[in-house]
C-alpha cells in the first residue's frame, strides 16, 4: 500500500496486525467505505435536485395539457402519455445514451463543419474530439458530474410526466364556481389561473405527489444503470466476500450491508411522511374542502 | 417544457467549448469486480493485474491514461458510443465480440476455465451451473446441457453456489482460485474446460491508431519478459 493513502486513524497503517474493535474501526473508515458514505450524499443530492425539477416539468406539462392552443395541448398530453407508457428501465437504458449522443451530435455539427467522416461507422458512434461531451481529456469528476446531470434530467422527465398527470387532475378538481367567482370579480383568465386555481390545487395534488416522492426515493438504485455508483452498488461491492488479496479480508457480509440500507430507506420514508403530513395540515388550514374528503364541501 | 429542453441542449452544446488541448487522455474501461484481474481495492481505487498492466502499457505507448469502471452488462455499448476508449476487463477474444469491437493481440494466453462447488459430487453435465451474464463461460454452460443461471456480477455467481442456488460455478481459473481463498467451503470440481482465445483489450473498430499503439506495447512487454513476470506476480494465467 502506498504512503499517500488517506488514513482516518494512525494505527490503521498495517491492517494485518489489527484485531477486534481496532480492525472494525479501520475497516469502516478505509478509502472504499469513505467513498461509499459519500454516495449517500449523491442519493440525497439527486433527490434534492430531481424533486423540484420534476415538479417544474410536471407543472409545465399540466399547464400545456390544458392550454387553449391545440399544438401546446398535444405536446403536454403527448409528453405524459408517452413517458408514462414506456417502462422506466427502457427509458433509463435507452434514453440516456440517446440523449448523450444527441448532445454530441449537435456539438459535432457546431464545432466540426469540415469533418467528412460519417458519425455512424458500423456499431461505432464517432464524433470529432472537440465535440466529445465531456472532452475526453476532462478530469474524471467532470465526467461524473456530466453523468449525474444526465441522470437528473432523465429522472426529471420520467417523474415529471407522472407529476403532470397528478397536477392536471388536481387543477380539474378545484371547484368550478371558484373560477366563475374570480371571473365575476373581473379577473382575466390568466389572473384567475394564478391567483385562484393554483393556490387551491395543491391540496388535491398532495396525495398523488407524496406517492410520487416515495417512489422516487426508492428508484435511486436505477442510478447504477447509468454508471453512477449509488448506495446499493456500494452495499453489493463492500458486502461481497473478500479474499487475502484485500487488506481487510472477510466472508460474504452482503446481508449486513443491505440491512443498513433497509434502515436508511425506512428512516428516509418516515421523515418524508412526517413532513408531508405537516404540509397537508398547513395546506388545508382554514379550508372547508380539505382534510376530510376533498370533494366534500365545495 | 420545450424551452427547458432547448435551454438544456444549448447549455450542453456550449459547455466545455473551451480548450481542447492536444495531449489527449485515453480512458481505460474496466469492471472492477473480478479479482485478481481487476478489482476496487480498500482505498477505493482500481487495482489488480490489469491495472498494473494497463499503466505499464500506457507508459510504453506514451499515452496519458485514466481509469473508469463500468457495469459488465453495458461495457461494450459504452465503448462503441465513446464513453471510454478501451476495455481492459479480463475480456476473452471471441468471434462474436470481434464482430462488434476490435481486440488487441492477447496479453494472456488461452486458459482453461474451472468449476467450483461446495461438494465434490455435483452433476456438472445436468446440474444447475452459475456463470456471469455475457461471458464465454455462460455461453459454454448454455450449450453443455446443464441448467444455466446467470448473474450480473462475478460475486453473485460465487454467492449463488454458497447459498445453494446453484450446484457449481464456472469462471476463469484464476478467479475461481481467488474465490476459494476467500471462501473455505468452496473447492475445485470436475475437469477444466478450454474456452476462448486469450484475453485482449477491446478497442473501437474505428480506432485503428490506438489499437496499433497498444499492440506494439503488448509486444514489447512480451519480448522483454515483463508481461510474464506480471502474470506470475498476480497469478492470473499461464505464461507465454
Amino acid at each position: 500500500m502506498s504512503k499517500t493513502v488517506f488514513l482516518m486513524f494512525e494505527f490503521c497503517a498495517d491492517p494485518s496486525t489489527l484485531e477486534g474493535l481496532a480492525w472494525v474501526a479501520c475497516y469502516l473508515t478505509n478509502g472504499k467505505h469513505l467513498t461509499a458514505y459519500l454516495s449517500f450524499g449523491t442519493v440525497m443530492l439527486l433527490l434534492a435536485i430531481t424533486a423540484p425539477v420534476s415538479l417544474a416539468f410536471g407543472f409545465a406539462g399540466a399547464t400545456a395539457a390544458r392550454s387553449r392552443i391545440a399544438p401546446l395541448r398535444w405536446l403536454g398530453k403527448g409528453y405524459t402519455a408517452i413517458v408514462r407508457g414506456v417502462p422506466d428501465i427502457v427509458f433509463f437504458l435507452f434514453f440516456v445514451i440517446a440523449l448523450d449522443q444527441a448532445f454530441e451530435w449537435l456539438r459535432h455539427q457546431a464545432f466540426c463543419p469540415d469533418w467528412t467522416e460519417p458519425v455512424r461507422q458500423g456499431n461505432d458512434f464517432v464524433v470529432c474530439p472537440e465535440a466529445k461531451l465531456p472532452l475526453s481529456n476532462a478530469p474524471q469528476f467532470v465526467h461524473e458530474v456530466y453523468g449525474f446531470s444526465l441522470d437528473v434530467l432523465t429522472f426529471a422527465i420520467v417523474f415529471g410526466a407522472f407529476a403532470a398527470n397528478v397536477l392536471y387532475g388536481a387543477m380539474r378538481a378545484v371547484p368550478r364556481p371558484q373560477i366563475e367567482t374570480a371571473e365575476a370579480y373581473g379577473m382575466s383568465s390568466r389572473q384567475a389561473f394564478w391567483r385562484v386555481l393554483i393556490p387551491q390545487m395543491w391540496i388535491y395534488a398532495l396525495p398523488g405527489l407524496s406517492n410520487l416522492w416515495m417512489i422516487l426515493v426508492k428508484a435511486t438504485p436505477l442510478l447504477f444503470l447509468l454508471g453512477v455508483e449509488d448506495i446499493v452498488y456500494w452495499a453489493r461491492e463492500l458486502g461481497g466476500s473478500k479474499g487475502p488479496i484485500f487488506d481487510y479480508p472477510h466472508p460474504d457480509w452482503t446481508i449486513w450491508y443491505f440491512l443498513a440500507l433497509l434502515v436508511f430507506y425506512l428512516a428516509l420514508t418516515r421523515v418524508s411522511e412526517v413532513v408531508l403530513d405537516r404540509l397537508t395540515r398547513r395546506l388545508s388550514h382554514g379550508r372547508a374542502t380539505a382534510g376530510s374528503g376533498a370533494a366534500g364541501a365545495g | 417544457m420545450k424551452r427547458t429542453i432547448l435551454t438544456a441542449a444549448a447549455f450542453a452544446v456550449l459547455a466545455g467549448a473551451a480548450i481542447a488541448d492536444s495531449h489527449s487522455v485515453v480512458r481505460m474501461g474496466t469492471e472492477g469486480a473480478y479479482p485478481p484481474w481487476n478489482f476496487i481495492n480498500d482505498a477505493g481505487k482500481v487495482d489488480g493485474f490489469e491495472r498494473e498492466l494497463g499503466d505499464e502499457l500506457c507508459k510504453r505507448a506514451e499515452l496519458n491514461c485514466e481509469w473508469v469502471t463500468n457495469d459488465w452488462d453495458s461495457i461494450i455499448p459504452n465503448l462503441v458510443s465513446g464513453n471510454y476508449d478501451t476495455i481492459i476487463a479480463g475480456m476473452s477474444i471471441t468471434d462474436e465480440r470481434d464482430e462488434v469491437i476490435d481486440f488487441t493481440q492477447a496479453y494472456t494466453p488461452p486458459d482453461p476455465s474451472t468449476y467450483a462447488a461446495v461438494s465434490a459430487d455435483v452433476d456438472l453435465a445436468g446440474g444447475v451451473i452459475a456463470a456471469q451474464t455475457g461471458t464465454i463461460q455462460a455461453g459454454y454452460v448454455a450449450e453443455s446441457g446443464a441448467t444455466l443461471v446467470e448473474f450480473a456480477t462475478p460475486d453473485e455467481t460465487i454467492a449463488a453456489v454458497l447459498n445453494g442456488e446453484a450446484d457449481a460455478v464456472l469462471a476463469d481459473d484464476s478467479f475461481i482460485k481467488t474465490a476459494i481463498e476467500a471462501n473455505g467451503d468452496l473447492m475445485v470440481v470436475g475437469d477444466p474446460v478450454a474456452l476462448g482465445g486469450g484475453v485482449g483489450m477491446g478497442i473501437r473498430e474505428s480506432d485503428g491508431d490506438l489499437k496499433a499503439k497498444f499492440d506494439a506495447a503488448i509486444q514489447s512487454m512480451k519480448d522483454d519478459g515483463t508481461l510474464n513476470a506480471m502474470i506470475v506476480k498476480w497469478e492470473v494465467a499461464s505464461q507465454w
